[in-house]
């Protein structure tokens, strides 16, 4: 579904991403792991469109769409769900499923709205509150449901479960489970990579701007050197 | 007391026509980080459109859609041809290209018209007034509150109820995000665009019927008070700027009937000061807008 082959990002001088290749399979759940500051985020935003990679290729379905635009990609079936979130706080929790689902037909909207209703309990409980007033477990479901709302083909979630509280952990990481059994194709970053590795089918170790590893989750995970050498930290 | 109500209605006339104006800065600076000061200019060209309209004959019912319609093409070609060359750009590389926009237009008509001012006949009913006690109401501030009260009452109904003003919100919000959930960066800035136009053109009717005349430079004015009330209001909040618009014009009529005669006509220089003053003690403005950080 996802190819991407010798992806290098630069801000100015500094290459944040350098020569990073995978692919992401259909139905596929793929994980990308690695420290803090490694170029996970980089990696995502350039598949997103919201950086420009200086070179390399990105191929989704078969089409080069390297450097297109985000609003381009959401079209062909590619989600991002951004780094912290990003919720529109000013905006009710109808409204911030509403502009994720703009791509949609009209009349296609309604009923997904109803289908994130039941599928988020702590959303649909507040529908009309401003978003702002969310706890950050329920703006990080807030913020997948958004993502879900134009139905993509192709499912990217930036540190899902970050700065949340333990509970909350669970629950994101409940949720991602859920995707993936209902076949959802997903390429997550994610700093805790122990339940990372346990969810997906395979995993890609990046670390200063470059992948390192690339395995199952059971791989690398019995992989201790890799382990203690990558994550250790 | 009686005083003070004519004032108040008289500020009211006049903050309105200002708050539209505001409306419209804030709604650019909203989407795309921009203070327009090139805003005057829709009502310099919508200016010279009245003109040579009623110059040919045209009746004022025929004028007042034709200035909104050429402030909406203005606004939209000023973008296509200036702003979206400098999308993205730093706050300060968006403020020049809107100077730059505003001399250019105005040494347009300067160098292809004429320098002289332009006078036009203004509808009857402009100067007429009503009384109602001892008030003696304007016709005029009627009409200009209450078509102000419904273009606000519509823009609001824009931004809150279709899709285009909720991509709108978003995207003032964070762009990048909007565009993460496909909103089209060219529809929502060329909808501000429009919009803004529609507000100003609005506006530009009230400004032109009362004023009677155009001349190049007409466009300053009205981008000073726009982008002033704007700024007054807090940049970016839409409520703020109309509050700011309505604070604006009842300042300046207070202030010019109170202040004593010898000094009446420095009541701009006061306003100024005032101005001043509330940005020491409240730099963000009436009201605050948190911002997305632009990555």
């Amino acid at each position: 579904m996802l190819e991407v082959s010798g992806l290098t990002t630069r801000y100015g001088e500094i290459s944040a991403l350098r020569d990073a290749s995978l692919h992401v399979g259909s139905g596929e759940v793929v994980g990308l792991i690695g420290p803090n500051g490694a170029g996970k985020t980089t990696l995502l935003n350039s598949l997103a469109g919201l950086l420009e990679p200086s070179e390399g290729t990105v191929t989704f379905d078969g089409e080069d769409v390297t450097g297109s635009s985000p609003e381009r990609l959401l079209r062909m079936g590619l989600a991002l769900v951004p780094e912290h979130r990003r919720i529109f706080a000013d905006l009710s929790v109808e409204e911030n499923l509403r502009i994720g689902g703009i791509t949609v037909p009209a009349g296609r909207r309604q009923p997904l709205l109803d289908e994130m209703a039941e599928q988020f309990p702590v959303l649909r409980d507040k529908w009309t509150t401003s978003a702002g007033y969310l706890s950050g477990g329920e703006a990080q479901q807030l913020a997948i449901a958004r993502a879900l709302m134009s139905e993509p083909r192709l499912l990217m979630m930036d540190e899902p479960s970050l700065g949340l509280a333990p509970v909350m952990v669970d629950v994101v990481f409940e949720l991602i489970a859920s995707l993936r059994d209902r076949g959802r194709t997903m390429l997550v970053v994610e700093q805790n990579a122990t339940r990372m590795l346990e969810m997906a089918d395979r995993a890609y170790v990046v670390r200063s701007g470059a992948i390192v590893a690339e395995g199952t989750g059971a791989e690398l995970r019995d992989d201790d050197r890799l382990f203690d050498t990558f994550l250790g930290n | 007391m009686a005083e003070l109500l004519q004032n108040l209605i008289d500020g009211l006339g006049r903050g309105s026509i200002y708050a539209l104006l505001a409306l419209g800065v804030a709604v650019i600076f909203g989407v795309m980080h921009l203070l327009n000061f090139a805003h005057g200019e829709l009502i310099t060209v919508s200016g010279y459109a009245a003109f040579w309209a009623l110059d040919a004959g045209w009746s004022w019912y025929l004028v007042v859609p034709l200035i909104v319609l050429v402030s909406v093409a203005t606004s939209l070609v000023i973008e296509r041809v200036a702003f979206s060359r400098v999308r993205g750009a730093d706050d300060f590389t968006l403020l020049l290209t809107s100077f730059g926009v505003h001399f250019v237009v105005s040494a347009i008509f300067l160098l292809y018209v004429s320098a002289s001012v332009k006078t036009f006949s203004r509808p009857g009913w402009v100067t007429n007034t009503f009384a109602v006690g001892s008030l003696r109401i304007e016709v005029f501030d009627t009409v200009v509150i209450g078509v102000t009260v419904l273009a606000l009452i519509g823009t609001s109904l824009l931004l809150q109820r279709t899709m285009f003003g909720l991509a709108l919100r978003a995207a003032a919000a964070d762009f990048d995000t909007a565009r993460l959930m496909g909103v089209r960066s060219d529809s929502v800035i060329r909808g501000a665009f429009a919009l803004s136009g529609a507000l100003a053109g609005i506006a530009g009717i009230f400004w032109l019927m009362r004023a009677g005349s155009t001349v190049p430079s007409a466009g300053v004015n009205p981008m000073l008070k726009g982008v002033l009330a704007a700024l007054i209001g807090g940049l970016g909040s839409l409520r703020g700027a109309v509050l700011g618009g309505l604070a604006l014009g009842m300042a300046e009529v207070l202030l010019r009937s109170r202040l004593p005669d010898s000094v009446a006509s420095l009541t701009e220089g006061v306003v100024f000061l005032l101005i001043a003053l509330l940005f020491i003690f409240r730099p963000q403005g009436l009201i605050a807008v948190a911002h997305a950080e632009r990555v």
